[in-house]
């Protein structure tokens, strides 16, 4: 079995398996700014958003993390940020902060610069040397232990639990046996299926917090009055035969294996330990995807049922189909079918060895179908309105 | 005439405890389902390809067991061979009460 794959080492000694120029606005009123500069230099990936301004308290923490980690991803090359002058997250804060993962780093403030086209053109000529660098970069030989894999599912179906997720679990097992990191996150989908969490964490205090990071989703649904079963299980799940939140939880976390959860993180923070880890996050996929990359992950397993075709601007998402039928309907977004599960001509042990070595291969270079579609969507959750 | 069928052609059992299985392909009404660990199955309604059909005679209040845990509770009686969905089963978590 390969054990290695074909990276980027960073100067950070992390390990990229995309190499990304990165054109990140600090806030929403720079991120049209931010994208005329890529749509001018190729290889550039611009990142707007509508956040960044007005936000307060836990909510600007949290977007700030959430920039943060995306610029310090592994899979970023270099990093041109591009703030306004006058938002609430600023741009020198976020530099700062992004200094410690040494790599080429660019500030432009649009207040200073003198407008939209100065800043456009300064822009420009930055990205177009940090794309001459990014590009002279030679993938290396690396142990799957520098690997980080966040899990997903979204559009899940009644197999989700049976074939897509054991499979994706298997593959989880065998990146942590390797000496890699597993993120389980979307602690909604944790629900009614925290028990069996809490029974593999390494200690105490990992199994308390399990408990009362689910505890925290439903008092908050409880809280704004929120039924949560109109949105989850929602509309598709139930018309693909799942009935409850607690039969949608029980199949989900089954994705990220059936190894020791080894510590319990906030929403985008680094983990500190390798092996299964849980990361709070929405059950929303785009935003728990942010999430799972704001925390270093350089590759997504998303399991689908009834088909999703969503990408990342910075990582690849490898698309797991549940079921053959919608395998075959969905063939151009998908990368794995696990329906040979339900079919009976595979195991999801079988089938996890397939995903495994797809994650080695995608991680050495090969594209997803979401990223050979030109998939970036992207989103960040928010924890209170803006102000 | 009736079609006979093996359950383990037509269904998934997640964990032998469970109390509803999943169907691998849609089912029809009348088919009987049989196995070797348990009396025939009479299929009562159209299942559809992923949705759960009761294996066992669940009373209304009982759980109903998936992947070997509790998923919700039957709010009505449910015989081997029907349909278990929103109509008849109902989730405890993530209720605002």
């Amino acid at each position: 079995m390969k054990q290695t794959f074909l990276g980027y080492i960073r100067d950070n000694g992390t390990a990229g398996v995309r190499n990304h120029v990165l054109v990140l606005p600090t806030t929403v009123c720079a991120s049209h700014v931010a994208k005329l500069i890529a749509e001018e230099v190729q290889g550039t990936t611009a990142l707007p958003h509508e956040h960044g301004c007005a936000q307060k308290g836990a909510d600007c923490e949290q977007t700030k993390r959430i920039l943060v980690g995306i610029a310090r991803n592994p899979n970023v090359a270099a990093v041109l940020v591009v703030g306004l002058g006058c938002e609430t997250i600023s741009a020198p804060e976020v530099v700062e902060e992004v200094a410690s993962s040494q790599k080429p780093m660019e500030m432009l403030i649009i207040q200073e610069a003198g407008g939209t086209r100065k800043t456009v053109r300064s822009g420009v000529e930055i990205a177009r040397k940090m794309v001459d660098y990014a590009s002279g970069l030679k993938r290396e030989e690396v142990d799957v232990g520098s690997l980080m894999v966040g899990t997903q599912c979204g559009g899940s179906d009644a197999c989700s639990g049976i074939s897509g997720n054991p499979a994706s679990g298997h593959a989880s097992d065998l990146v942590v046996q390797a000496g890699g990191t597993v993120i389980l996150a979307e602690t909604t989908e944790m629900i009614g299926a925290e028990h069996l969490l809490a029974e593999r964490a390494v200690d105490e205090s990992v199994a308390r917090r399990i408990v009362e990071l689910v505890h925290r989703v439903e008092d908050r649904a409880r809280t704004l009055g929120v039924d949560m079963r109109g949105a989850n299980p929602a509309p598709g799940n139930i018309a693909g035969g799942i009935t409850t939140l607690e039969e949608k939880s029980l199949g989900a976390i089954v994705k990220a294996g059936a190894t020791t959860v080894n510590e319990v993180i906030e929403h985008g923070y680094s983990p500190n330990r390798k092996g299964l880890v849980i990361m709070d996050s929405p059950g929303q996929d785009t935003a728990s995807i942010t999430g799972e990359l704001a925390s270093g992950a350089q590759i997504i397993t998303f399991t689908t049922g009834r088909g999703s075709p969503v990408g990342s601007p910075i990582a690849p998402v490898i698309k797991i189909a549940t079921n053959s039928q919608m395998f075959s309907r969905m063939t151009d977004d998908m990368d794995i079918n696990a329906g040979t599960i339900i079919d009976g001509d595979e195991t999801p042990q079988e089938v996890g060895q397939r995903i495994f070595d797809e994650i080695l291969e995608v991680a050495s270079g090969k594209l997803t179908k979401s990223e050979i579609l030109g998939h970036k969507e992207f989103s960040i959750d928010r924890i209170s309105p803006f102000f | 005439m009736k079609t006979y069928e093996r359950l383990l052609d037509k269904l998934i059992v997640a964990d032998p405890k469970d109390t509803v299985a999943t169907a691998r392909v849609e089912i029809d009404a009348g088919v009987v389902l049989s196995s070797d660990d348990r009396d025939d199955i009479i299929v009562t309604e159209r299942i559809p390809f992923g949705h759960k059909m009761a294996l066992e005679q669940i009373a209304r209040g009982e759980p109903v067991t998936k992947y070997g845990q509790r998923i919700g509770v039957a709010m009505s009686d449910i015989a081997p061979g029907d349909l278990v969905h929103t109509h008849n089963l109902s989730g405890e978590r993530g209720t605002n009460n």
